[in-house]
């Protein structure tokens, strides 16, 4: 009885389904008075989902939701924000046309009436002077003139802004991925006087340190399941990573197949940012790994090198036709009315005519070859796209990719939310097509996926950083230099 | 009861459906006479909607913020650049309806350059190209009504059995639309940039031309419209388009297609515009005075867009 | 907007020269009417009088009030295609039912307004494209117009006729009424608590979703103020013509549109100006009609004269943007 009182917040068994996708199975998290909890995880572990739910913005499917021990039939945000629940979310969620003061007012409805500019512009002024002293952002800046590091400055300043409603706990969601190492000492230092306060704090980060060093208690999450949940003190950084990526028994990449001598050069590109001589070089039949942080420059550039082989670009040569393979399916692959036969055929319309018409029957010839190839599994591949899992949506756009004339194929962390089983299936793929001279660039944030790879550049801050051959590949390297510190 | 099933969930039954309803009152009120004259009289009156609604569609189909407003002005423009050239001579038929084109895709590719140059929604580029080329119109057109050459005054009247030629024409215009939609590289391009333009990019789509073509197919379509109603008409003059910049939006919608963009409809479009005359003819053969008749079709193209609403908006 | 505002926004720029660009932005709205302004006088110099702007600004209030009720549309992403006949129909009401039976006609344009928050409300909750249903409202207001007016005619009611033909000391009419009205509408929309809801409702809707906002109700407010402006300038429109017509605003729509981009409105993202859409009004109506008659352009091309300006404005917005990354 005792504890639940102490508890801001309880789950217990939440689960969450998004479509064919699991995102969350059976989870129970709490976090008590005067505690910061780190949460930790790679990408897909289900972070994101399990905060969503904390802040309201998402229901469970099934368990419960308790704050300070009373159980909360219909959590919303509204409700949340009534008792004291706060989120700073990862995509930013100013208003770009107001100003800082006005972005602040949208956050208190209580900020109204004669004066309030006055009041709100006082407010968040003397918040980011709390928590960034010596920052140089005026209340009547506007949001979206200002870089986005200050935004995020802001935006956390804004939600430790107090009116009406009482605040008990902030959700960080990577608060520092855009501040530099001045600011962000700066927020966590003010995060540590919060927690000592006895407010609560929940903390998400991939920049391990940062958890290790500031928070209370750690929070490990892995495939929408809690793996461990520990004082940090109990936590260092191998243990972490460890629990994290839990793949003890993975297996090597299948056989270590002798390379054929390298055939022709197919692409040489260089980051937009890159400063000294490094660059990326792919020849035929390789497999390159992008690896580092998610957000750290990868996508950028092999966006880059799409955008290469059709118009001209400085730095980057691209030597044959492209094809890419997207990792966020909804907003960059799939296309929403077309069956699984069309999703597939529309890099390869050129090929699919006959005459002045595309052939349905070649079109249905090449969706039912990958049918086999790749193992779609569907009763029809004239059914709509969405008719498929998520898995098999994916395994659609691999075939659009690799039944294209695409020599080169650009791999935008393509694996996503996908199961392990179409993991395997696809890995072995990209090797059999590799041995037969395509080229692949990949980008993914799961390290072991890495070990398919011939070689491996690490990226930092929109530039490659490190080059590292297969031989030469460990986890601790990787995170080495994503994270730029000594281990 | 299977098949019937599958007819009625093709989006584009319910506008010839509701055309034949319309005919069908029509006729009950005249005590059935004059219902094939209506017919006749609706399909050649449609042709003209039809023609400009397929430019319409193809452009709407591109997605969100897509669509051509200057219609209108193009089509009264090239009425009288039609004219002008014919200049009421039966050899140069040829000449003018090429000239007409010319013009019709001329203003399309300028409109497309406007949104390419500019990075303006395309609603606003086409906006401000219709202010100039109605302003074309007026100088170059002014005070001229010339006539149609007669072979080709008659040629858009002809008939065969009661059937327009014309409307059979446009018949195989439009299989020929539907298939160049569903069969060709460039249709797929277009319905493929229309559910999402990065994903369309990502694919290998050539967006950029696509979106070129697109507005230019609509302006030449505009063109050939104009011409062929100073034809049937027996003149030009510059409000000879106005009421195309509804009515051309009116039958793509009710015909089904998506204002979200990546679905197109094309039989739907004569549907729709079938529709559309025959419900005027309707309520003129009710003696509906018109403002009733404009309140009418403003409310029904509300309601259909309502009832078949839930989409991402047009802009 | 798709493609078309890909990287528009200043990323790396500090917000001290990304507020001087958008200071630069925010002054091409005055700079296009001091340009207007110089050429008549140069073409003109007897037109910069007290009399000379009363007679040239005539139609601004009208115009002023009617790009002012696009610019609430406009500033909640959306689009209204109706704003033209909707003051025609509301020409039409006061020089019939206002005049005549005052309570009626009040009692229409009231509901009028109602019309107006109905479809904010239908176009949210439905989710509908803008422009579809604006462009069948514009075909019902005209077609009402017609009903209320079949023929032109009608009288203004005499208050009205007196009230737009007031000749203040020094300063003309117009301008002290586009003042006010800039002033009015500056207040309401970007200095009250309500105003910056409106305004954030175009800028990042889910986040003022997600901070407990109503976007249906921010909808329906800015329909509704576009309904009232609209009214205003129907009213105003035939206070200074004397009697209606049921195509007498036709025109106001495009102009309405082009008034608020002169202005620095940008049709996504809630960026507004009230004092920049009364500016761009004025410049349009000054360069719309007296303008060219001092150039002694012919009236054909007075249309496209809009159309350019319109073009040349965004040109050179174009230019600045990118001039500012």
């Amino acid at each position: 009885m005792l504890k639940a009182n102490t508890d801001i917040i309880r789950l217990d068994g939440a689960e969450k389904h998004f479509g064919a996708v699991r995102a969350l199975s059976g989870v129970d998290f709490h976090v008590g008075a005067g505690e910061c909890v780190g949460l930790v995880g790679h990408n897909g572990a289900g972070k994101s989902t399990l905060m969503h739910m904390v802040a309201g913005t998402l229901m469970p499917d099934s368990g419960q939701i308790a704050v300070r021990g009373g159980i909360e039939e219909h959590y919303s945000v509204p409700r949340a924000l009534e008792l004291g629940i706060r989120c700073v979310f990862q995509e930013l969620s100013l208003c770009p046309n107001l100003s800082v003061a006005e972005n602040t007012r949208i956050n208190h409805a209580s900020l109204s009436g004669f004066g309030w500019r006055r009041k709100a512009a006082d407010l968040i002024a003397a918040k980011l002077d709390e928590i960034f002293p010596g920052h140089s952002i005026s209340a009547a800046d506007i949001a979206g003139d200002l870089s986005i590091g200050r935004r995020q400055m802001v935006e956390v300043a804004r939600a430790f802004t107090v009116t009406q409603d009482p605040l008990e706990l902030v959700i960080l969601d990577e608060p520092t991925s855009s501040l530099d190492a001045h600011t962000a000492g700066q927020l966590l230092a003010f995060v540590r006087r919060f927690v000592a306060s006895g407010k609560s704090c929940i903390l998400i980060s991939h920049l391990l340190g940062e958890v290790l060093g500031n928070a209370d208690r750690i929070v490990v999450m892995r495939d929408g399941k809690v793996v461990a949940s520990d004082a940090a003190k109990a936590f260092d950084r191998d243990r972490l990573v460890a629990t994290m990526g839990g793949t003890e028994a993975q297996q090597r990449a299948a056989t270590e197949t002798a390379k054929a001598e390298a055939g022709p050069l197919r692409v040489r590109a260089r980051p937009a940012r890159q400063e000294d001589g490094k660059e990326l070089v792919a020849y035929a039949g390789e497999i390159i790994g992008l690896a580092g942080l998610a957000g750290h420059g990868q996508t950028d550039l092999l966006l880059a090198i799409f955008a290469a082989a059709s118009r001209a670009k400085a730095g980057i040569e691209v030597t044959a036709p492209v094809a890419l393979v997207a990792g966020d399916r909804q907003s960059d692959g799939i296309f929403p009315q077309w069956s699984i036969a069309q999703n597939i055929g529309i890099r390869s319309l050129a090929r699919l005519r006959n005459g002045l018409l595309i052939s349905p029957q070649r079109e249905a010839e090449l969706a039912s070859f990958w049918r086999e190839k790749i193992g779609i599994r569907t009763p029809d591949m004239n059914n709509n796209i969405f008719s498929l899992s998520g898995g098999n949506q994916q395994k659609a756009l691999f075939a659009r990719a690799l039944g294209s004339d695409a020599r080169i194929v650009l791999m935008d962390d393509p694996m996503r939310g996908v199961d392990i089983g179409t993991k395997l299936e696809v890995y072995e793929l990209v090797r059999e097509e590799a041995r037969n001279g395509r080229t692949f660039l990949w980008y993914t944030t799961e390290t072991e996926e890495l070990d398919n790879c011939d070689h491996i550049h690490v990226f930092k801050n929109g530039r490659i950083v490190a080059n590292l051959r297969r031989d030469e590949l460990t986890e601790e390297k990787i995170i080495q230099s994503s994270f730029g510190d000594a281990a | 009861m299977a098949s019937l099933r599958i007819w009625l969930a093709k989006p584009w039954i319910w506008s010839f459906i509701g055309a034949a309803l319309v005919w069908l009152a029509t006729i009950a009120f005249t005590g059935g006479y004059g219902g094939g004259g209506m017919i006749t009289a609706a399909l050649s009156l449609a042709v003209f909607t039809v023609i400009v609604g397929v430019g319409q569609m193809f452009v709407i189909t591109l997605g969100p913020g897509n669509v051509d407003l200057s219609l209108p002005a193009n089509i009264g423009l090239a009425s009288a650049v039609a004219m002008k050239v014919m200049d009421g001579n039966d050899a140069m038929i040829a000449v003018g309806l090429l000239a007409a084109l010319a013009c019709g895709m001329a203003i399309g590719a300028a409109n497309y350059l406007l949104i390419w140059a500019l990075r303006i929604p395309p609603i606003i580029a086409t906006l401000s190209a219709s202010f100039i080329i109605q302003s074309i119109d007026i100088s170059y057109g002014r005070g001229l009504q010339i006539k149609p050459p007669p072979g080709f005054a008659d040629f858009t009247n002809w008939q065969i059995l009661g059937i327009p030629v014309l409307a059979i024409l446009t018949v195989l215009f439009t299989i020929g639309a539907a298939i160049a939609l569903q069969r060709m590289i460039y249709g797929r391009s277009v319905l493929a940039i229309g559910q999402n333009i990065r994903a369309a990019w990502l694919a290998g789509v050539n967006v950029g031309r696509i979106r070129f073509l697109t507005y230019t197919l609509s302006g030449a379509l505009g063109g050939l419209d104009g011409a062929l109603l100073a034809g049937y008409f027996r003149g030009a003059n510059v409000d000879i388009g106005n009421e195309y910049l509804l009515a051309s939006i009116a039958v793509v919608v009710i015909g089904g297609t998506s204002v979200a963009g990546g679905k197109a409809n094309v039989p739907g479009v004569w549907g729709a515009a079938l529709f559309l005359v025959l419900l005027l003819t309707m309520l003129n053969t009710f003696g509906v005075s018109a403002g009733v008749r404009l309140v009418l079709t403003g409310l029904i193209i509300v309601g259909v867009i309502t009832a078949a609403g839930g989409e991402k908006a047009l802009r | 907007m798709t493609i078309v505002s890909l990287g528009t926004s200043p990323k790396n720029s500090s917000a001290r020269g990304a507020a001087r660009a958008r200071m630069l932005r925010g002054l091409l709205p005055a700079l296009s009417l001091v340009l207007v302004l110089i050429a008549i006088a140069w073409l003109n110099p007897r037109a910069i009088s007290y009399f000379g702007f009363s007679l040239m600004l005539n139609l601004a209030i009208p115009i002023a009030l009617a790009t002012i009720a696009q610019m609430f549309v406009i500033a909640g992403n959306e689009l209204d295609l109706s704003i033209g006949t909707f003051v025609g129909f509301v020409g039409c009401v006061t020089a019939t039912w206002l005049k005549d039976a005052p309570l009626i006609g009040v009692l229409i344009l009231l509901g009028s307004i109602g019309v107006y928050a109905l479809l904010g409300a239908l176009i949210h909750l439905r989710n509908l494209p803008s422009i579809v249903v604006t462009l069948g409202m514009s075909f019902v207001w005209q077609g009402l117009a017609i009903l209320v007016l079949p023929k032109p005619g009608g009288k203004a009611p005499d208050w009205l006729l007196s009230l737009m033909a007031f000749k203040p000391p020094f300063i003309p009419f117009p301008i002290i009424a586009a003042l006010l009205i800039a002033a009015v509408v500056h207040f309401g929309l970007m200095r009250t608590s309500y105003g910056v809801i409106l305004r954030g409702s175009g800028g990042n809707a889910a986040a003022l979703e997600r901070a407990g906002w109503s976007l249906l109700r921010t909808r329906i407010v800015l329909f509704a103020l576009a309904g009232l402006f609209g009214v205003l300038s129907g009213m105003a429109l035939i206070g200074i013509t004397t009697s209606a017509d049921a195509n007498i605003g036709n025109g106001y729509t495009l102009l309405a549109i082009a008034g608020v981009i002169l202005g620095g409105g940008e049709f996504v993202g809630g960026r507004v100006s009230p004092i920049g859409a009364v500016l761009g009004a004025l410049t349009l109506a000054l360069a719309a009609s007296p303008l060219l008659t001092f150039m002694h352009i012919p009236p054909d091309w007075q249309v496209a004269a809009n159309g350019a300006i319109l073009i040349i404005v965004l040109a050179a917005r174009v230019l600045i943007s990118r001039r500012e990354r």
